[in-house]
């Protein structure tokens, strides 16, 4: 008994200096890993911007702003998602800023379930000329028909309304299977680029260091500085 | 003094293997979700529940060796290996996707990589906790004897 005792004090140690030493080294392998990960897929998304400019804007996508803008920001965003809700005023403020040198380009990306029955009504209602309204209504509304990440596309239709749209009109057009085709087309580029969370901006063909309005802020400002 | 040195040395040494493989899991599991961007599903985080306190519960029975650490380690190791066996039945295909769990959010069957072409997220986390499993069982026994 005696004896183990004294193993077991002159062991530790050593050996905590082991797990220490091989803690450290998991840790410096993960943050390197990190770091190696996010440059090559910043490069990837570099060569795709060049070389596939497609599969950040389609010919059939939304853009708001100056045709002649240089920095196109390109924004892939589901209507049930709070935070492309809070983003939205933020990103018009920062076109406002930018003016005729910015273009938003709209993807979608609806993870959500139920969100693409709610792409579809603001597809039906851009036929009508009245994307934005509609949009507007959507985000407004969002607490009453997407509770809890649930969406309930058949509470918004009460809203719509508002949007000054021809709703008969708009029931019919919803179904146009070309909208179907757009949202299938526009999750495949989400895949492609890696999108798997909402909102997700590429400026540029860039994509945000890190989540978060400054970090957009600051992309947004620099492609600008470099293009103008 | 020196069979008691070897054991106790190699006994150290199981337990440390233990720590390793749950310290890797657990960092990958994180650049998975974390750096990859991968959303963890349900049938994920119940491993994760497992998988994280295993690796604390490892470094304390390490600093000081502590034989109890089997039987404080043991039963989690048992509890992320049943639900990553669960997982991977699924994610086979063996039990029907459609009497899975996790129907809301990320599905528990999506597949996200292939790890040098066959490795399966959830594979590599059964591949884990089997091999804690199996090496604990090892240390109880060794430290029973």
């Amino acid at each position: 008994m005696k004896k183990q005792k004294k193993v077991k004090k002159q062991e530790p140690k050593k050996k905590q200096n082991i797990v220490l030493i091989a803690a450290v080294c998991l840790i410096i392998v993960f943050v390197l890993g990190g770091y190696l990960y996010k440059s090559q897929q910043a490069k990837k998304l570099d060569f795709m911007a060049r070389e596939n400019a497609s599969t950040f804007v389609r010919d059939y996508s939304l853009t708001l702003g100056s045709k002649e803008a240089k920095v196109y920001i390109v924004e892939f965003f589901d209507p049930a998602c709070e935070t492309c809700r809070d983003f939205y005023p933020l990103v018009k403020n920062l076109m406002a800023a930018n003016e005729g040198k910015t273009k938003l380009v709209v993807r979608y990306a609806p993870f959500h379930d139920g969100s693409d029955y709610v792409v579809k009504m603001l597809e039906a209602a851009r036929k009508q000329g009245k994307y934005w309204e509609a949009l507007e209504v959507t985000f407004n509304n969002q607490p009453y028909w997407a509770i809890h990440h649930k969406a309930q596309p058949e509470l918004l239709w009460q809203f719509l309304p508002q949007a000054g749209l021809n709703m008969e009109q708009l029931r019919n057009d919803m179904n146009d299977p070309e909208i179907a085709r757009r949202i299938e087309q526009d999750l495949a580029d989400a895949r492609d680029l890696n999108v798997r969370q909402t909102p997700e901006f590429f400026v540029n063909g860039r994509p945000l260091p890190s989540f978060g309005f400054n970090q957009l802020k600051e992309l947004i400002e620099s492609e600008v500085r470099g293009n103008y | 003094m020196t069979q008691i040195d070897k054991t106790t040395n190699s006994n150290w040494n199981i337990l440390f293997i233990c720590w390793l493989i749950a310290s890797i899991s657990a960092l990958g599991s994180l650049f998975f979700s974390e750096i990859m961007k991968f959303a963890p599903c349900v049938l994920c985080w119940y491993q994760r529940i497992s998988l994280f306190p295993l690796v604390l519960i490892f470094s304390m029975g390490l600093f000081s060796f502590d034989k109890s650490v089997v039987k404080y380690a043991l039963p989690l190791a048992l509890a992320g290996w049943l639900i990553a066996f669960y997982h991977n039945l699924l994610y086979t295909g063996i039990i029907p996707e459609s009497a899975q769990p996790c129907s809301k959010g990320v599905s528990c069957t999506e597949d996200y990589i292939k790890l040098f072409g066959i490795f399966t997220i959830p594979m590599l986390s059964l591949m884990a906790f089997s091999a804690i499993v199996v090496l604990l069982f090892m240390l109880k026994r060794r430290l029973s004897e």
